[in-house]
């Protein structure tokens, strides 16, 4: 009962701010009505058993993703009014797109029904929620199967880093920047004047 | 609780990429800008070279049976010992080659020798690869390099064009090869090459046409790595336009790993369907001999022709390939070991090509150079009448050996056409000779005082003029790599 509750309010939630962030006016409150709905989905995910993808979401994309977007939104200088003004005229596309993901997803999702034998040639099968915890799950495929793969993907970002910086970083004429030891360096007495004024003269 | 994995047969890769990592840290700390920018590339450079032979004697130590690791994703063997021995030397040889160019050119910065030592990482892992997932990961670890390394000369517009080119292709060829791999794998459920494999022989080559699909698209994004035609296209101009040592190093280290990967996967896990891709691979062998010979004929820059080149020695590579049995793989390896030599000898003249403080890249630059460099016109001679497969140099065992294994395995159309179009690119080939020797001098090439490109152009010489004397120890260990192979 108390489950069922818990669903629907999450549920509700989800949908009413994800409808809310294609409908606000206002493009910040869009920012935080689509961190509302992160929040709410990641109450389903801690329903469903999937307790990391919940955390995962709040971490990540309340995090970082949201505050990436309403930097942005605060940021720059668009007009939204404008943008909006074709919506009408693209509405016929929209639809038409939204109708092939619709298709695709139940495509997925009847597949299965059609053939049950797909499930069975997976390499990696689930494991039972009741055995193993879906983070314990998840970390020895990442740290322990797929340990390899793992640090592979960290040199490429790695080189990813590396490529970046040899590519746009220069040297620059002209830039101030913070030297410590000059800083520390400097004494009193190189910098500072005590100069005799006489009263009523000024400088 | 699960269990370690051995990591001895990966031991040669932890070991270089430690050793990348910690001369990252040493550059970025040495670093003080001005004029010790060149003295820490320098460094980083000689202890890059030392790494690299460092890894050729831990790999080396390695040779033996097949030893998988890492849950079967990482697979050690006599073949990826003897393609890593090449791939190591040819990293080496390029940073070698590219110690004082670097400085000449402003773009003396430590980072260049590290990112070679990533893309070798990454050529070391596509050789070894006994996964899908795994084929991809080296095979992206060492593509990034290589663009970030090709537009190293990043205020010259040939330069930054020829990365940017690259990556842009590139990434379409990467997205090929994954989309073939997931058609492989949603078609058979699982992504492990000896998995694959047995499941091909229980089928006895029957197999759906999903899987055929996949094994196409893999090919394309294989094809793409070793500048096959129809894939192609990016190489004459990232050639010409990468600096040149760069270019040198695109044309032998990648493409011996690509070549070398191109082979795990047809022979390893498709060698069941041996049937299924051995047209394609016959097709793409000769329309690369064919546009290798005739597109350089009218090329007047000398990089632009050895991109053509390179992509004519592609397609004799891949007959190799196409025969698909023992004796075929190990004329491939000769074939790439050769190459190897004979191309890194080359790109050692193109970098001798300046004038007034300049690098000079057309062919008519050569004109009468033995009045003023005999030595290096003799040394360019030799490796033009091997690349054009002249007897007794080299080049001329290794098509031979390609010819022999074509004929042996009865594809004759193959044979005939690969030697008419070899006769057809010594045209070129020999055409630099004439020029060198029979034509009027006009400007003089600088004197050069490079004591690394001499020894470089030395000893890639004398083993192009000498390896009919003693090519036992390339025959045998080819021999055995290709044996390795087949064993499983």
């Amino acid at each position: 009962m108390i489950q069922a509750l818990t669903f629907y309010v999450f549920a509700f939630f989800t949908v009413v701010s994800g409808a809310l962030v294609i409908s606000a006016r206002n493009p910040v409150h869009s920012v935080l009505f689509l961190i509302l709905a992160f929040f709410s989905s990641a109450g389903l995910f801690v329903l469903m058993g999937a307790e990391f993808l919940a955390m995962i979401l709040v971490v990540v994309y309340v995090g970082a993703v949201a505050v990436l977007f309403l930097f942005v939104v605060m940021m720059l200088d668009i007009n939204f009014v404008e943008l909006r003004q074709g919506f009408l005229q693209y509405l016929p596309a929209g639809v038409m797109i939204g109708l092939v993901l619709l298709v695709e997803l139940v495509v997925i999702v009847a597949g299965h029904a059609m053939a049950p034998e797909a499930g069975t040639t997976v390499a990696q099968p689930i494991p039972p929620v009741d055995e193993i915890s879906n983070t314990q799950a998840l970390g020895e495929l990442f740290y322990t199967h797929y340990i390899y793969l793992f640090q592979a993907a960290g040199l490429i970002l790695l080189v990813a880093m590396i490529g970046a910086i040899v590519l746009t970083h220069r040297k620059r004429d002209g830039v101030r920047k913070q030297r410590i030891s000059d800083q520390i360096n400097r004494r009193a007495e190189d910098s500072v004047e005590v100069v005799k004024v006489e009263t009523g003269k000024g400088i | 609780m699960a269990e370690i994995p051995n990591i001895i047969p990966a031991l040669p890769e932890m070991f270089l990429a430690s050793v990348a990592m910690a001369l990252l840290m040493l550059g970025v700390f040495h670093k003080t800008g001005g004029i010790n920018d060149i003295k820490a590339s320098r460094l980083i450079s000689l202890l890059s070279i030392v790494a690299l032979l460092l890894a050729v004697l831990l790999v080396s130590t390695l040779s033996g049976g097949r030893l998988p690791t890492f849950a079967n994703m990482f697979v050690s063997d006599t073949f990826a010992v003897y393609c890593k021995i090449l791939v190591l030397a040819g990293s080496a040889l390029a940073i070698i080659i590219s110690y004082g160019f670097l400085e000449r050119h402003d773009m003396a910065r430590f980072e260049y020798s590290i990112l070679i030592l990533f893309a070798t990482l990454g050529m070391m892992m596509m050789i070894s690869a006994n996964d899908l997932i795994s084929l991809y990961v080296g095979l992206e670890l060492q593509s990034l390099s290589l663009y970030v390394i090709a537009s190293f000369q990043r205020d010259d517009t040939r330069s930054t064009e020829a990365g940017l080119k690259y990556f842009v292709l590139g990434a379409v060829a990467s997205g090929m090869l994954l989309y073939g791999s997931s058609l492989v794998y949603g078609f058979t459920g699982t992504t492990n090459f000896d998995q694959l494999a047995n499941l091909f022989d229980a089928h006895h080559g029957e197999t759906s046409i999903g899987v055929i699909f996949g094994i196409v698209f893999i090919l394309a994004g294989l094809a793409f790595k070793v500048s096959a035609v129809p894939f192609h296209m990016w190489t004459p101009d990232v050639y010409e336009g990468a600096p040149t040592p760069v270019t040198a190093f695109f044309s032998v280290a990648p493409k011996i790993a690509a070549m070398a990967l191109f082979i795990r996967v047809m022979v390893g896990p498709f060698g069941g369907l041996v049937g299924e891709w051995q047209q394609i691979v016959i097709f793409i062998s000769m329309a690369s001999m064919a546009l290798g010979a005739f597109a350089a004929i009218n090329q007047t820059n000398i990089k632009r022709l050895m991109a053509y080149s390179s992509i004519g020695h592609a397609g004799y590579a891949l007959i190799g390939l196409a025969v698909g049995t023992e004796a075929g793989i190990q004329s491939v390896l000769i074939y790439l070991s050769i190459y190897l030599m004979m191309n890194i000898g080359v790109f050692t003249c193109i970098l001798y090509m300046r004038r007034d403080g300049h690098m000079v890249e057309n062919i008519k630059d050569l004109a009468g150079m033995n009045r003023t460099h005999p030595m290096l016109a003799l040394a360019l001679t030799i490796l033009m009448f091997s690349m054009a497969g002249i007897p007794p140099f080299a080049g001329f065992f290794g098509k031979f050996y390609i010819f022999v294994s074509a004929i042996e395995a009865h594809l004759y159309t193959l044979a005939i056409f690969g030697v008419l179009s070899s006769v057809v690119a010594a045209f070129y080939y020999l055409r630099i000779v004439q020029l060198v020797y029979f034509e009027d001098l006009e400007e003089a090439l600088d004197k050069s005082a490079a004591p690394e490109l001499a020894i470089v152009l030395t000893g890639t010489g004398l083993f192009v003029a000498f390896f009919f004397v003693y090519p036992t120890p390339i025959l045998s260990a080819a021999a055995a790599a290709a044996a390795s192979l087949f064993a499983g």
